[in-house]
């Protein structure tokens, strides 16, 4: 072990609680604007406290309802989310490799990161019918685009020097792609991960809600959608909190993890 | 003056002996930048044999890193062909290890003992137990051993040139280039690096291709010198250096710097540098 890294050690841990800290006071401060606000205009049916919420979703979990939905949802996310990652990798390391990949990129990008996702539902519906597969089908959309775009300037940032001591050392091809460009774009490709991971969930729920109706084994947004129909408003609040709270976990636990294992351990973060 | 012996031709009459490891056969590298070509290297001829160390000497400028980067196969040349041992050179092969003068050379993502394990594996198809026990020796011999397992990040600009030397060392090419590897580094480490890469290579008995602006370190390392004219580059001259001469604070040593660099300002026309 180096002396750096122990070095290094006790200021990261030092650092930690002091963040946690403060995250907990801007959340807690929130949670008490908004049960005073309630409080203060007194119509749950537009706005239900802070306690009615949680009641509403303790309820949900207990019936199993709210963890049946989750659970839905989070099924056609990560399959969507997948799928948007595959195509993202394939695109940005065909674009890596050749002149062809590389305008190939540039156009499509252009033409279809603007687009967004939801107006894809309606030649979606007509291609793949209503279930899954449409709503895999718009995921998959909103996090290819976003995800090439990044690793493409990502693998374009990486030092020319580096590129030369790879090939030096023999590599070309894919596995100059898996092995070089991607660990070293990798600060680039995390931020990429993350904002697609942000516009699955987005499209998802948009989708659920559009769907409405028709949706027999709906997720989290047909939830919201069937909740503010009966003016259950407590649920559909209960059902923002769980996108919410998964959001505040995955980016918690996954994201700061994967980061702190990779990039911050190898130099590489940006600030 | 006198004492300065130019041997334009040296290397065709060695030549006809024994084969040159390396020959570089009238190379003009040109670069397109815009609507214009840039010539950065202008007709330039040389033989290397096996065993030599030679050093690429001349102004900001003048193309050696261009000329170095064409024998390692990263760019082609206009016209003239790169041959070693009577093969074509025709694109980067761990036959030609190149270190360069950045520090961002390593990867940052492994530990110097991983870096040049990985070089090992890639390059000379190692299996894995192999390159990390080569690699562990390799380390230990540019005196990094208590940092095989740091990241490159948390390394000195100095010892992250080690690692790129341990690196290109272990693999054993049969060329060994390096582009100012020390420029970057203060004049004391710079020195010290000097030393130690001699010890190396005249342990290994390698082969090499050394691009300094440093008359200094063009006599410490080289056993034969070439001066280049400023920018396009030419070949000048070409000095062999004694053991005499190496011994830096040598009456040797100070002559010859003293005859190099009369030699590199009388090729120059223009004095920015
Ligand atoms: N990528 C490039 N595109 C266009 N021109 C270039 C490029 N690289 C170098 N040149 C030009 O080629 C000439 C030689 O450059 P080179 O880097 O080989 O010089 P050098 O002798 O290594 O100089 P230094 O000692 O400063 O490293 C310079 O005039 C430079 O402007
Ligand atoms: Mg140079």
């Amino acid at each position: 072990m180096s002396e750096q890294t122990l070095a290094a050690a006790p200021a990261g841990t030092g650092l930690l609680p002091r963040l946690a800290w403060r995250r907990l006071a801007v959340f807690t401060g929130l949670l008490g604007l908004w049960q005073a606000y309630a409080l203060w205009l007194g119509n749950p049916l537009l706005l239900p406290t802070v306690d009615t919420t949680f009641a509403a979703l303790w309820s949900g979990f207990a019936s199993g309802e709210l963890v049946d939905r989750t659970l839905a949802s989070l099924r056609v996310l990560l399959v969507g989310y997948a799928g948007g990652v595959a195509v993202a990798a394939l695109l940005a390391s065909f674009a890596a490799l050749s002149r062809w990949g590389d305008d190939a990129l540039g156009v499509l990008t252009s033409m279809f990161n603007p687009l967004p996702a939801v107006a894809l539902l309606p030649i979606a519906l007509l291609w793949f019918g209503i279930g899954m597969p449409s709503i895999v089908f718009v995921i998959i959309h909103s996090v290819a685009w976003p995800l090439a775009v990044a690793g493409h300037t990502g693998f374009r940032s990486v030092a020319p020097t580096l590129r030369m001591a790879a090939r030096n050392m023999g590599l070309s091809g894919p596995r100059f792609v898996v092995e070089i460009l991607v660990p070293a774009a990798f600060p680039q490709i995390l931020s990429g991960l993350r904002i697609g991971w942000a516009f699955a969930w987005r499209t998802l729920i948009a989708a659920e809600l559009v769907f409405g109706t028709s949706s027999q084994s709906g997720g989290l947004g047909w939830f919201i959608y069937i909740n503010r129909a009966q003016l259950e408003t407590p649920s559909v609040f209960a059902g923002l909190a769980v996108i919410i709270l998964i959001g505040l976990l995955v980016e918690g636990l996954l994201f700061r993890s994967v980061s702190r294992l990779t990039v911050q351990r190898w130099g590489q973060e940006q600030s | 003056m006198s004492g300065l012996v130019l041997e334009f031709d040296s290397g065709l009459a060695a030549a006809k002996a024994v084969p040159p490891l390396l020959s570089v056969t009238a190379v003009t590298v040109r670069y397109r930048s815009g609507s214009r070509d840039v010539t950065a290297v202008s007709d330039v001829s040389l033989d290397l044999a096996a065993g030599e160390r030679l050093v690429l000497l001349g102004p900001s400028g003048c193309g050696k890193s261009t000329l170095l980067r064409a024998i390692g196969g990263f760019i082609r040349p206009a016209t003239g062909h790169i041959e070693l041992k009577g093969e074509a050179v025709l694109g980067p092969s761990p036959e030609r290890m190149t270190v360069f003068q950045e520090f961002d050379q390593l990867l940052p993502w492994k530990t110097v003992e991983e870096n040049v394990a990985y070089g090992l594996r890639r390059a000379r198809g190692l299996p894995r137990a192999e390159a990390r026990e080569v690699a562990r020796n390799w380390i230990g011999r540019v005196g990094l051993a208590d940092f095989a397992h740091a990241h490159p990040h948390t390394l000195s600009g100095g010892m992250k040139q080690r690692v790129a030397i341990a690196r290109a060392f272990a693999i054993k090419p049969r060329l060994l280039l390096l582009d100012e590897p020390f420029a970057a580094l203060d004049a004391l480490t710079r020195r010290r690096m000097q030393d130690e890469l001699l010890a190396l290579c005249e342990d290994t008995q390698v082969t090499a291709i050394f691009v300094t602006h440093g008359i200094d370190e063009a006599i410490r390392v080289g056993t034969r010198i070439l001066t280049f004219s400023p920018h396009p580059g030419r070949i000048i001259a070409s000095h062999k250096v004694s053991d005499d001469e190496r011994r830096r604070g040598s009456r040797a040593f100070a002559g010859l710097e003293a005859r190099l660099q009369e030699k590199l300002f009388d090729g120059r026309d223009n004095a920015d540098v």
